[in-house]
């Protein structure tokens, strides 16, 4: 409420001071919006109060203020990562450690990986002294604490301090590491098993072996699985580290337990980080051990596992060693993608199609026609829209090998049923692929079998696919030229412009408005422009506004002399309409920008508009 | 009043903290005191730490049905920093809580005095930053999370996985898996919906998390059975790995088989050996590496067997009785009627009951044990079935994780017992 009063230049007081004072009592305002919004402008407080009352007075206020709800403490984490110059430089950046200290050990888990973030880079700005006073002894504190929100947060700090400090330090440092890898609670271990790789990656290769492997094995094997399955993601980075003679003794045993743990989440995530393993371990081990694991996982009894693994069949195709590749493919891979095609579940079917269009370019022309093509039909007739909608969407890598002809009989019944689904999000994602279709099918099969299709969209009961059907045929129209537009939609389109429906009759509007420009000022003057006059004399408002919008539109396309001979004086009788609406849009094309008066009756009214388009939509998609 | 009788009683995982919830949507906790020098035969009370409405009556609009704000659970947090949360549950709504306290506050204002008048703003001269003064201790219950939308039936069960990040959610046909710091996303993990309701012949009736093994739960069901699950086979535990029954003896079998034979609650031992079930008349232990047969059963109120055509009658039978270990796993306690509860040592099997009264308990006096008559002739300090008083029932107990500390929820009244110290 202060903030209201404003101060228009005082007598005595500094006017300067004003501003600064209403953001700091709002620091503890009821309003949560103005706290976040005082915390926002930290800087600005700070600047005005001077580096020494930033440090004896603010900082002890915020350390303690870790009472605040988490938006507000989120905010604050991370204005005192930046704060170094504001307290005085690096001398004196060990002064935001305590604020950030007690953010660390919130429960709130953006909060604290917030502030660990900010403490990891404001450790970049200690000096090698500063850093074993000040920033180390807080890490082991942390390490150290009652509550595993603490300990879990000093898991983030380890590899930031660790390439800064003494020998006998860093020794400490690895020793807290370890404590943590086998702590009590899984919460930090999982932390600590989440951190193994940056912390490996800062250690010296001795350490890695000697220290990291043991820790990595350990958390592996851990009796959670939440554990072992993070143990997945360290492999990664450890297995870089690691020159390839010792990959076979120090991780591969692990790495094979995991590929077959218990427990399918840990499979899961073997197979969802597959292809960084694949890299990280090299062509030879891929060979031997990364194939029939692959395999495995292909064929694994859960679902979940499947799915992330078809995922990965190309992009671990595409990376296998060139020299036998193509072999491999063959005798490994490919029977089990021939099973996926015709598995149980649908997500799996599903994640295969988003990615098996890729092997033909790998797999070269004759391949791809004799044995993926068989894999692509079948895909395309599968009784899951999301199935064949994956295939559809990828056909550009099959055009590339084999050209698209060779689908297009199969192409055309799975394109057609898609287009008639119940569902309208599976309708509205089978027209964005419409342009491309085009495209790569050409204009002659494009007439003969999808433009019915296109312009059955127009007439969809749901506006978000008639909709998306106009800017089709905008694309269309791009692809296809003025000419064929001319030919086959432009009467289609203005042949609704009688329809009895007037949404159908505004559909007319809303498609000019999106083919105007692209074909050009003769068929918009001649063709369009007419409808669009005949249509201000609609008997629903609606569509006369919308009249007066689409002569604003394609106005630009037009010549000035047509404008004034036959536009202006329709808008200026549509100007004088009873409805406001129709009045106001009408103002609006002739002067070109928004007139002020009733704004609200305006909004009001979009506002039915937009319910009225809403409706339908709301009620397919229940 | 009837918002004021006892839905459910969990102490925390220390011991420190018990937490109550009752049908009018409220959760009271009670704080241990530290020991004083004064009644040092007395290990400290527990009073009153926080109180706050968890949940308000709703009405779901859809369906047209109300949703009750009674709370249906309550499950503690592991402590994880100086605050202690815990979930609560109706129906429909999982929530939850911190429990945190505050004992600074921030004082100075720079465009209001001490006494809260306004400043001229336009004499600021100097800068002020507030600073944190000591104040009385309070206690503030704020809600974190809030787990909607993921229930078709009533929630009976909730209960924290040992991997400290997800929890599952039982109602009558469904068991959900949530992320604690997820609340937009559940997964299904069993569920028991037959395609044609009518085909419906058992629902869930309780369900709980292993506490140690994080893949591995528990659920019972109304049939008597209770099923075992791991996690770690698939993402859908429809399939249970284990299924715990005890053959039906066809001698005692009649009418009321199925109902006495649905289970009410299901409690896995602290050491995570073994789980304990509660039925209508009796308490089972069982060994989860057998699944025939239970190792140990416990009459709870065996005199009222032929008292169940009267139970039927007034709904009682329907009662749902909840059990508890002990912290050592060597006894466990449950409830019955007449304000009776009733413990049994495991290892000596021997059984007492004891009654949850004002009468019967004064404050620091020795709890006497009752007997029930059930022969034809009553003894002196017995009491006879047909004088029971049926409304007057235990449902909810709960044992102190570490300490000989019980509490019973008698209706409304939550009676706080723990052994003598000689």
């Amino acid at each position: 409420p202060c903030c209201a009063i404003g101060p228009p230049g005082g007598a005595d007081g500094d006017d300067s001071l004003y501003p600064i004072a209403v953001l700091i009592d709002e620091l503890r305002n009821e309003d949560v919006q103005l706290r976040l919004n005082s915390i926002k402008k930290l800087s600005t407080i700070a600047l005005a109060l001077g580096v020494e009352r930033t440090r004896t007075e603010l900082l002890p206020f915020l350390t303690d203020t870790i009472y605040d709800e988490d938006e507000v403490l989120l905010a604050l984490a991370e204005q005192l990562g930046n704060f170094t110059m504001l307290v005085g430089g690096p001398e004196y950046v060990h002064c935001l450690l305590p604020p950030l200290e007690s953010l660390a050990t919130v429960e709130e888990t953006v909060v604290r990986d917030k502030a660990v973030e900010s403490l990891r880079k404001i450790s970049q700005e200690h000096s090698p002294v500063d850093l074993e006073v000040h920033f180390e002894p807080l890490v082991k504190r942390l390490a150290s604490g009652d509550w595993f929100t603490s300990r879990t947060s000093a898991c983030g700090l380890f590899s930031v301090c660790y390439p800064r400090v003494s020998s006998t330090v860093k020794a400490e440092i690895r020793q807290h590491f370890r404590t943590l890898c086998s702590d009590d609670t899984p919460m930090v271990r999982r932390a600590a098993a989440s951190k193994l790789g940056e912390f490996a990656k800062v250690l010296e290769l001795d350490y890695v072996k000697s220290d990291i492997i043991s820790l990595f094995t350990a958390l592996a094997s851990d009796e959670q699985d939440s554990v072992r399955l993070l143990a997945v993601e360290a492999c990664v980075s450890i297995a870089t580290l690691l020159p390839q003679e010792d990959l076979e003794t120090l991780v591969m045993p692990t790495l094979r337990q995991a590929a077959e743990d218990k427990s399918w989440r840990v499979r899961y995530m073997v197979a969802d980080k597959f292809s960084e393993l694949q890299k990280a371990v090299g062509p030879e081990i891929t060979k031997n051990d990364l194939v029939p694991a692959f395999q495995n996982l292909l064929k694994d009894c859960e679902a979940e596992v499947r799915a992330a693994a078809a995922n990965k069949v190309k992009e671990f195709c595409e990376n296998l060693p060139e020299d036998n590749r193509e072999q491999i493919i063959m005798t490994h891979i490919l029977p089990c993608v021939k099973e996926l095609v015709s598995d149980t579940n649908q997500h799996v079917k599903s994640a295969l199609a988003s990615v098996i269009m890729g092997l033909s370019t790998i797999l070269g022309k004759d391949n791809t026609i004799e044995h993926l093509l068989p894999l692509f039909l079948a895909q395309l007739k599968d009784e899951c829209p999301e199935v064949r909608l994956n295939i559809i969407s990828n056909l550009d890598c099959v055009n590339e090998v084999i050209g698209i002809r060779q689908l297009s009989q199969s192409l055309l019944p799975a394109i057609v049923e898609l287009a008639e689904d119940a569902k309208w999000r599976v309708r509205l994602a089978i027209i964005e692929y419409m342009p491309l279709l085009a495209g790569q099918l050409g204009v002659e099969f494009f007439d003969e079998k999808l433009n019915t299709l296109c312009m059955a969209w127009l007439i969809d009961h749901v506006y978000a696919i008639r909709e998306a059907a106009t800017c089709n045929l905008m694309k269309l129209v791009e692809k296809f030229g003025a000419d064929w537009a001319q030919n086959t939609i432009v009467p289609k389109v203005l042949g609704m412009a009688n329809d009895p429906n007037y949404l159908h009759r505004m559909t007319t509007l809303f498609c000019i408005n999106a083919l105007s420009d692209v074909c050009g000022r003769d068929i918009t003057t001649k063709q369009m422009l007419p409808v669009v006059l005949k249509m201000s004399e609609d008997q629903v408002a609606n569509v006369r506004f919308n009249v007066a919008k689409s002569l604003q539109k394609i106005g630009p396309v037009l010549e000035k002399i047509t404008l004034q001979n036959q536009v202006k004086p329709v808008l200026d009788k549509l100007a004088t309409d009873k409805d406001m609406d129709v009045k106001y849009f009408a103002h609006e094309a002739l002067s070109g920008e928004c007139l002020p008066y009733e704004y609200k009756k305006l909004q009001w009214s979009s506002m039915l508009c937009v319910l009225v388009y809403a409706r339908p939509q709301l009620l397919d998609s229940s | 009043m009837v918002s004021d009788i006892i839905s459910t009683v969990e102490f925390n995982y220390s011991g420190e903290l018990l937490a109550t919830g009752d049908k009018g949507g409220r959760v009271v906790i009670f704080q241990h005191e530290q020991e004083s020098k004064n009644r040092p035969h007395l290990r400290g009370e527990y009073n009153v730490y926080s109180t706050f409405q968890s949940h308000e009556p709703e009405f779901d609009y859809l369906k047209s049905l109300e949703i009750e704000e009674k709370i249906n659970k309550i499950r503690w947090l592991q402590q994880q920093n100086a605050a202690h949360f815990l979930l609560s549950t109706n129906d429909k709504t999982i929530k939850l809580w911190k429990i945190s306290e505050r004992d600074k506050r921030a004082e100075g204002y720079n465009l209001k005095d001490e006494d809260g008048r306004l400043r001229d703003p336009f004499r600021i001269t100097s800068l002020r930053v507030p600073v944190l003064m000591p104040m009385d201790l309070m206690v503030e219950a704020s809600p974190r999370r809030i787990f909607a939308n993921a229930h078709t039936y009533h929630i009976n069960s909730i209960s924290v996985n040992s991997d400290h990040e997800t929890y599952l959610s039982a109602d009558d046909l469904r068991i959900n898996l949530w992320h604690l710091e997820i609340t937009d996303r559940s997964f299904n993990i069993v569920d028991i919906k037959p395609a044609n309701m009518e085909e419906l012949t058992e629902v869930i009736t309780a369900a709980e998390c292993h506490p140690h093994q994080c893949n591995v739960f528990v659920y019972s069901s109304s049939k008597g059975t209770i099923r075992l699950c791991d996690m770690r086979a698939g993402a859908l535990c429809d399939r249970h790995s284990k299924f715990f029954e005890e053959p039906e003896d066809p001698s005692s079998r009649s009418f009321f088989s199925e109902i006495i034979s649905s289970i009410s609650d299901v409690k896995f031992s602290h050491s995570g050996r073994y789980m304990m079930t509660r039925d209508y008349l009796s308490v089972k232990v069982w060994d989860l590496n057998m699944e025939n047969r239970p190792v140990e059963t416990y009459q709870v109120h065996e005199y009222l067997r032929s008292k169940l055509c009267s139970l039927y009658e007034n709904d009682c039978i329907f009662d749902k009785f909840e059990c508890c270990w002990n912290g050592s796993d060597s006894a466990i306690m449950t409830g019955s009627y007449n304000n009776f509860f009733r413990m049994f040592d495991r290892n000596t099997r021997r059984d007492i009951t004891l009654e949850a009264s004002r009468e019967s308990s004064k404050p620091r006096a020795t709890l006497k044990p009752r007997k029930v008559s059930t022969g034809g002739k009553r003894k002196k300090d017995e009491i006879s079935v047909d004088s029971l008083d049926f409304n007057k029932k235990i449902l909810h107990t709960a044992w102190h994780p570490k300490d000989n500390v019980i509490a019973v929820a008698a209706t409304n009244n939550l009676y706080i017992f723990q052994d003598k110290i000689n």
